[in-house]
């Protein structure tokens, strides 16, 4: 899908943008019950060498309030971008992209140190303004309703990894954006407890919903967690198939269903379907 | 979860045992310095106003309790003042410095430079601006000791994680607010430990003070009495105030580390963070 891109002078990082391309991302608010919209996006920057690197060609996408999106690909296919334009940290080259307000979670943590679980959490509200007791008020009710209930005091090195990425998890819902971003959230744990993970968000999401693009490089767990899948392929990144998932939650990845909609994404990405991909 | 396992007791007592182990090698070490010191003066017959030994030094501190104390509290309030404006200024000189690129190339040459200021030369132009008094000393200390805590606060404010600014960038922080929820906590360890340098430096630099400028009154300083006692050849009496002055750093340094433990309670503990 080749498309003429006309690479930027230098890769935008502030939020405050380009004037153009805030018309389209700032001001405009995804319409009726779409939370993003995503119409011919196009990107690219250049790279620390100065090589220009066409991360998005012609994206498309389209979310529905309340429903979780899962982007997959392999490395390099521009998920990241796809995110930090959606949370105006970068804007479009090329296209249209308007979307309700949304938030990032880094793949890392990035939990500050010097704060406690629920401070971490908490630390959008008191960016808001709230004064130090309210926000920890309205977190630690977050953190009994999500079952983090006496962590509260922990700091985050006395926290698994699993429960760091819970407490960042909070800390975004906290941030009051109805559009979550999540960046491989899950990337850096080991299997079985990506697994826990999986589930506990998903019931997380069932007690607070949100609107979620979830960015993996795991098929199955984009199966097993989102609504629809958008299948990205590398250089430039670009949609080559989209699945619906309409299987009831929570879903195993043992379930038949899942294991045929894994078979049909890993085809798409030309990897056959016995293989695993990971 | 917890780290610490097993009944309250016994846990206290093997933390107490776990201490005294820790002081030993100093314990020792010290030991063994004042044992060669001792021998040396004894083996050697070397004139006490020249090296005096440790039991006489011992036997002047118990003799001039009274002197000393007095002089130790003079020394250490100076100490204890000029510190803490130095690190003020060092702080507040670090944040600005790390806020204003013009700032740091119009300062931080200067405050280089200010290190290399012989204090005698400026002693009696500070005696000629502001007398006899505390003042002159205190400028000195400050001078000798907010260097050392403007580099480490510079450094620690630029060691924050830029993901982490970034991050509170994404939750809607202002620049002062990443400033309060980023940078000045990641830079609080090493500012501390720039203010334990500062401390440890401040002490000698109490001495120089006293030394370089004037005091009227009955009490000057541990740094004047030993100075005036070298110079009326009571050298045992030098010696007993500059081993006041020694402990006194030492535990001025501790305190210091004390308080960096309450202060900053996650520094110097491996991060333990997903990568």
């Amino acid at each position: 899908m080749p498309i003429q891109l006309k690479p930027r002078e230098r890769r935008q990082q502030d939020t405050s943008g380009g004037s153009q391309a805030a018309l389209t991302n700032a001001v405009g608010h995804a319409p009726a019950e779409q939370a993003v919209v995503l119409d011919g996006v196009s990107h690219a920057y250049t790279d620390r060498r100065g090589a220009p690197v066409h991360a998005l060609a012609d994206v498309s996408l389209r979310t529905a309030r309340g429903s979780v999106l899962a982007v997959v690909g392999p490395s390099g296919c521009g998920k990241t971008t796809l995110l930090e334009l959606i949370c105006a940290l970068q804007q479009p080259d090329a296209g249209i992209l308007r979307c309700e307000p949304a938030v990032l979670m880094p793949q890392r943590d990035l939990l500050m140190p010097w704060l406690c679980a629920l401070d971490n959490a908490a630390l959008a509200l008191r960016i808001a303004g709230l004064p130090r007791a309210r926000a920890r008020e309205r977190g630690a009710a977050l953190f009994d309703e999500l079952g983090l209930g006496g962590f509260e005091r922990a700091r985050p090195h006395e926290l698994s990894g699993g429960m760091r990425q819970r407490v960042a998890f909070v800390r975004t819902l906290l941030s009051g954006k109805p559009l979550l971003c999540l960046d491989e959230p899950f990337g850096a744990l080991d299997a079985i407890t990506r697994q826990e993970m999986q589930e506990w968000l998903t019931g997380a999401l069932v007690r607070e919903p949100r609107t979620v693009v979830l960015v993996t490089h795991d098929v199955e767990e984009a199966i097993v967690l989102a609504d629809r899948v958008a299948v990205l392929a590398p250089r430039p990144g670009h949609v080559i198939a989209e699945l619906s998932v309409d299987l009831p939650r929570p879903r195993t990845r043992t379930n038949p269903a899942v294991i045929a909609l894994r078979e049909q994404a890993l085809r798409a990405l030309n990897l056959g379907a016995t293989e695993d991909g990971r | 979860m917890t780290p610490n396992d097993g009944p309250p007791r016994a846990r206290v007592g093997q933390a107490i045992t776990r201490r005294i182990a820790r002081g030993l090698p100093a314990a020792l070490l010290a030991l063994a310095l004042l044992g060669a010191w001792e021998a040396y003066v004894d083996i050697g017959s070397v004139s006490p106003i020249v090296l005096p030994a440790p039991h006489e030094v011992a036997a002047e501190i118990w003799n001039n309790a009274g002197l000393l104390s007095a002089n130790l509290e003079l020394t250490a309030q100076e100490v204890g003042l000029g510190v803490l404006l130095a690190l003020l200024l060092g702080f507040m000189l670090g944040v600005l410095i790390h806020l204003s690129p013009l700032l740091r190339r119009a300062v931080y040459p200067l405050a280089v430079g200010s290190q290399a200021v012989p204090i005698a030369l400026i002693g009696v132009l500070l005696v000629f601006w502001w007398g006899f008094g505390v003042l002159p000393k205190l400028f000195v200390i400050v001078l000798i000791c907010f260097f050392p805590v403007v580099v480490t606060t510079v450094d620690g404010l630029a060691s924050v994680d830029p993901d982490q600014l970034k991050l509170l960038r994404t939750l809607g922080a202002s620049r002062w607010q990443a400033l309060r929820f980023g940078e000045l906590p990641a830079a609080l360890p090493a500012a501390l430990s720039g203010a334990r340098i500062a401390l440890a430096v401040g002490v000698i630099g109490a001495y120089i003070a006293e030394t370089s400028t004037a005091t009227s009154g009955p009490y000057a300083g541990l740094g004047h009495q030993i100075n005036a006692d070298i110079n009326a050849l009571q050298t045992p009496r030098a010696y007993a105030a500059a081993v006041v002055l020694f402990v006194f750093a030492i535990a001025c340094f501790y305190t210091l580390a004390l308080a960096e433990r309450v202060l900053a309670p996650w520094a110097n503990r491996p991060r333990g963070e997903i990568r």
